[in-house]
């Protein structure tokens, strides 16, 4: 039989990490993520990592640029007010080309806000969030075996693209507890080698890892590198997970934690008799566009959920068939305003068309 | 007299045989050298990893033959911080200057000291923003003229020029903090000398080490190359003494 362990999210995000390898953290505590350096604190020893409790955020995401510079696999963690703090390293990393895993386990906002689960970091995390125009990869789990399965996810596609990877949770997925089955690391077998890495320049021509580009033409042309690799992760890696898309005439949008209220709020409504879809975007970054074009080329009503007041939907309403309805419900983060499932089934029957 | 001659004075073959950017009379050269001069001498060139910081040292990695990291402004410290945890058998150091290291940077560079990291760290001082047009910095002096202090720096309102190699010396985790000028023959063999002190604490793995070089802008300060360099004697060295503050193998 298979091992099945009962665990919070954030400590499936700390076993995915080591599991795939990563044996350098850099964190700085902040509710409610701190599960996840509490639990590689205690773990890494055993593994030989290394575990560092910086000053701030923003030295914990320049001591990532530094060890993923030297090909080593690193990640740090936390949660909203944190990451804005890490923007600025990220844009370096971006610009350097520089893998790595940023875990963004999000609270509400804007300010300190609160410690509630919150939807309200989307745009920041998908639209670059920092300065320069580039792209994080962005993966939304929405169970806690997601947690430690895109976690796994992140570090490949970041090695692969050599851009950034975001996973992006929220104090519900972080702090819940749920059946978890873990599995073996597998490193996919085409991952490229890192030959940009730093490590003294013995025996080769000096590596430099930079985001500078001051040369004529040299800092446009950067650019349309990036671009391009962000194309090809456009054709090559979004991903989603559909349910009742050959009868749906309502599809319903959302990712994460509302994705869960969703899924029951569309099985209410199925006992009704109302056919309704689910496309739930897996990758934010890049966003299942095709996805969205394909269903709603069938089901012309989609109803998209967030815990905002409207950020995905703009990406759905650029991906949808051009004669498809978007439709959306939402409610900004805060303490108790997490919606329930009776009541997205009732927007769901206000937007739902025979 | 004999034929065999000796060769007493090379380029170093850690750095490149380049020309500068650096403004005729800047010290980031006469420093520059003085690294790779230490990096010859240890031999490590092919095992060390440098990491840039942003100022007018930006393009270090095009100066130096060796490998670099480009770091965020003021972030040099926690960049080295990851490599040096990453490669613990590389020789690591950073180059920075005053308004990198002692404002943007200072929580990173007290941090990564107080760590006992055990990289190199290269703070080159001259009381100004060089790169961005001479504005004041945390070093600038009483008194002194800069763009963002066109009545003189005026401690009332700005606070006293830090002195970083006395503050960094107070820490546990540093091993060795000194404060050099390359003002003088004797003053850059002095330099030389400490710098190479730094790098031995490193490669002995005793922890942090610091080294202070004062060093003359110029361009921002408004003078000709040997006004500013005596500018360095006369203003400079007496408000940052020339000393070591802490030699962890002289104990
Ligand atoms: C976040 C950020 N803020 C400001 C700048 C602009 N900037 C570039 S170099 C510099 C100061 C450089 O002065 P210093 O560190 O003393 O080096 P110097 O040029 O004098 O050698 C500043 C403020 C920047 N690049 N990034
Ligand atoms: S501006 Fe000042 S520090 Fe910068 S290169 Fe010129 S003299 Fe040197
Ligand atoms: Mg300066």
């Amino acid at each position: 039989m298979q091992k099945r362990l009962l665990v919070k999210g954030n400590e499936a995000v700390a076993m995915g990490a080591i599991e795939a390898g990563c044996r350098f953290y850099f964190g700085y505590p902040i509710t409610p993520q701190s599960d996840i350096p509490e639990y590689i604190s205690r773990e890494f020893p055993k593994v030989g990592g290394t575990f560092i409790q910086a000053e701030s955020e923003i030295a914990s995401i320049n001591m990532l640029l530094g060890a993923s510079a030297c090909g080593k696999r690193a990640m740090t963690s936390s949660s909203s007010p944190g990451i804005s703090l890490k923007q600025e390293g990220i844009s370096y990393m971006a610009g350097s080309e520089l893998p790595g895993l940023i875990v963004n386990i999000a609270r509400s906002g804007p300010g300190l806000g609160g410690i509630d689960a919150s939807q309200s970091d989307y745009f920041q995390a998908v639209k670059g969030g920092g300065h320069g125009g580039y792209h994080t990869i962005v993966l939304a789990p929405h169970s806690v075996q997601e947690m430690y399965d895109l976690t796994m996810l992140a570090f490949d596609l970041s090695d692969r693209y050599r851009v950034p990877a975001m996973l992006l949770g929220d104090s519900v997925l972080g702090q819940m507890k749920e059946a978890l089955i873990p599995h073996p690391y597998v490193a996919p077998a085409d991952l490229p080698a890192k030959d940009w890495a730093v490590s003294g320049k013995a025996g080769r021509a000096q590596r430099v890892v930079k985001s500078l580009y001051l040369g004529d033409g040299e800092l446009e042309a950067h650019n349309w590198k990036l671009h391009r690799k962000y194309q090809e992760m456009r054709e090559r890696e979004t991903r989603c997970e559909t349910a009742g898309l050959d009868d749906a005439r309502l599809l319903v949008t959302a990712f994460g934690v509302t994705a869960r209220i969703a899924k029951t709020a569309i099985r209410m409504a199925r006992e009704e008799g109302l056919k309704v879809g689910l496309l739930r975007p897996i990758t934010l970054f890049p966003f299942p566009d095709k996805a969205f074009a394909d269903a709603t080329a069938r089901a012309k009503r989609v109803l998209c959920f967030e815990l905002n007041t409207g950020q995905m939907v703009e990406d759905v309403r650029l991906s949808v068939s051009r004669d498809a309805d978007v439709f959306f419900y939402g409610r900004p983060p805060g303490a108790g305003s997490l919606p329930t499932p009776e009541e997205l089934l009732a927007q769901i029957r206000k937007h739902y068309k025979d | 007299m004999s034929s065999a001659l000796q060769q007493v004075f090379a380029h170093p073959v850690s750095l490149k045989d380049v020309q500068t950017h650096f403004c005729p009379g800047c010290q980031h050269g006469t420093i520059h050298r003085l690294v790779a001069e230490a990096m010859d001498q240890f031999g490590v060139q092919d095992r060390t990893i440098g990491v840039a910081s942003v100022g007018c040292s930006v393009f270090l990695y095009g100066y130096f033959d060796i490998d670099v990291v480009e770091a965020p402004h003021g972030r040099a410290p926690a960049v080295a911080t990851g490599v040096k945890r990453a490669c613990p058998d590389k020789f690591v150091f950073t180059y920075q200057g005053d308004g990198d290291l002692a404002a943007i940077g200072t929580s990173e560079i007290i941090h990564a000291a107080n760590r006992g990291e055990g990289m190199t760290v290269f703070f080159v001082n001259n009381t100004t923003y060089g790169m961005t047009g001479g504005q004041m910095a945390p070093t600038t002096l009483p008194s002194q003229k800069t763009s963002t202090s066109p009545y003189g720096r005026n401690v009332a309102n700005d606070g006293y020029p830090i002195r970083m190699a006395e503050l960094l010396a107070q820490l546990e985790g540093v091993a060795y903090s000194a404060r050099v000028a390359v003002n003088t023959p004797k003053n850059v063999v002095q330099a030389g000398r400490v710098v190479k002190q730094a790098f031995e604490t490193q490669i002995q793995g005793r922890g942090f080490s610091f080294v202070e070089v004062l060093s003359a802008c110029p361009t921002n300060w408004g003078m000709d190359p040997l006004t500013a360099n005596a500018r360095v004697a006369e203003e400079m060295i007496p408000y940052f003494p020339l000393a070591t503050f802490k030699d962890t193998s002289a104990a």
